[in-house]
């Protein structure tokens, strides 16, 4: 196990993660990526990637999960995006050149993308 | 697909699909020998030999299989333009293991690609899956098993910011340490 050299590293991720927790979970942001064979098809981990690097880059911070198919294959890459007090919005063919868009209008401005979501989901906790 | 990473993480979709709490995945670049071997490993429900002859069959895959879609095919195809094949051993109750064998040096066989990327998917996807990751090229290997991560990391999940970022660097650098050993042989010509 090569990794595990690294162990102090994690001891220490965990330390400072812990004391935010409760936090993260009241204010947090779920942003959330269709995996299926679809969504994997349509550029889905290329969209994952775009959404990892842009939340870098503005330094915003945000769980991102993967999902399985939920039966829209057509509106693959679906990205759904959670806020804390707010519902969930499903936002679809989101490649990766949608991303820094997205990320902009809905996290930063605080606003839905109109002409790419398509639904409204109940939020729930992180 | 254009990149064998991506049926990787198509396959171990569907073990989370299937309910897998632990999925073994280990891909082996036998350079001498000339193959390359994706073989993944499920402690999910399992199929029947019944479900097992319909998931491998593109045009019969229907909703109500819907935990494993068009993925299995698409891979059997790809392994047999280069010279390989796929089998699947599945027993309901019993999980599911799925190979796959290319020959390496086979014109058609698509890049492995963004192991790392494909692995770190898995390991934010949103149901909680233990991977334990083997790449093995040549006599060289890579692996990651987040059980050992999971239990320093105690109840912070894989998904928060800090840890993600952990464990992509962790991909990154076990993936790129692996590359060049071939490339150098050759160039010493």
């Amino acid at each position: 196990m090569v990794r595990l050299k690294n162990v102090e590293e994690l001891k220490k991720i965990r330390q400072e993660a812990q004391k935010d927790m409760v936090v993260r979970t009241q204010t947090g942001t779920r942003i959330i990526v269709g995996m299926g064979t679809c969504g994997i098809a349509a550029g889905a981990r290329e969209t994952m990637h775009a959404i990892l690097k842009e939340l870098e880059a503005r330094k915003i911070e945000a769980h991102v999960e993967t999902v399985g198919c939920v039966g829209m294959c057509a509106k693959e890459p679906l990205v759904d995006i959670e806020q804390a007090g707010k519902s969930r919005i499903r936002y679809a063919n989101i490649t990766a050149e949608h991303v820094s868009r997205l990320i902009e209008e809905h996290l930063v401005k605080g606003h839905v993308v109109q002409e790419w979501a398509i639904g409204r989901l109940d939020a729930r906790k992180i | 697909m254009r990149e064998l990473s991506l049926h990787v993480l198509d396959i171990v979709e569907n073990a989370i699909e299937a309910g897998a709490s632990r999925v073994e995945v280990k891909i082996e670049e036998d350079l001498e020998q000339d193959r390359l071997i994706i073989d993944v490993r499920d402690n999910g429900r399992g199929m029947s030999q019944e479900l097992i002859q319909r998931v491998m069959d593109p045009f019969c895959t229907s909703r109500t299989t819907r935990h494993v879609g068009l993925g299995l095919p698409l891979l059997a195809a790809a392994a047999r333009r280069c010279d390989g094949d796929l089998t699947i051993e599945s027993e309901p109750g019993r999980g599911t293991r799925v190979r796959a064998h290319f020959r390496h040096s086979h014109i058609d066989r698509a890049p492995l690609g963004d192991m790392a990327g494909a692995m770190l998917a898995v390991l934010l996807s949103e149901r909680a899956v233990d991977l334990d990751y083997i790449h093995r090229v040549g006599d060289q290997e890579f692996r990651f098993d987040s059980a050992e991560i999971r239990k320093e990391l105690e109840d912070i999940p894989l998904t928060h910011p800090r840890v993600r970022e952990w464990l992509s660097g962790a991909l990154r650098e076990g993936e790129v340490n692996l590359q060049p050993v071939k490339t150098d042989r050759r160039l010493t010509f």
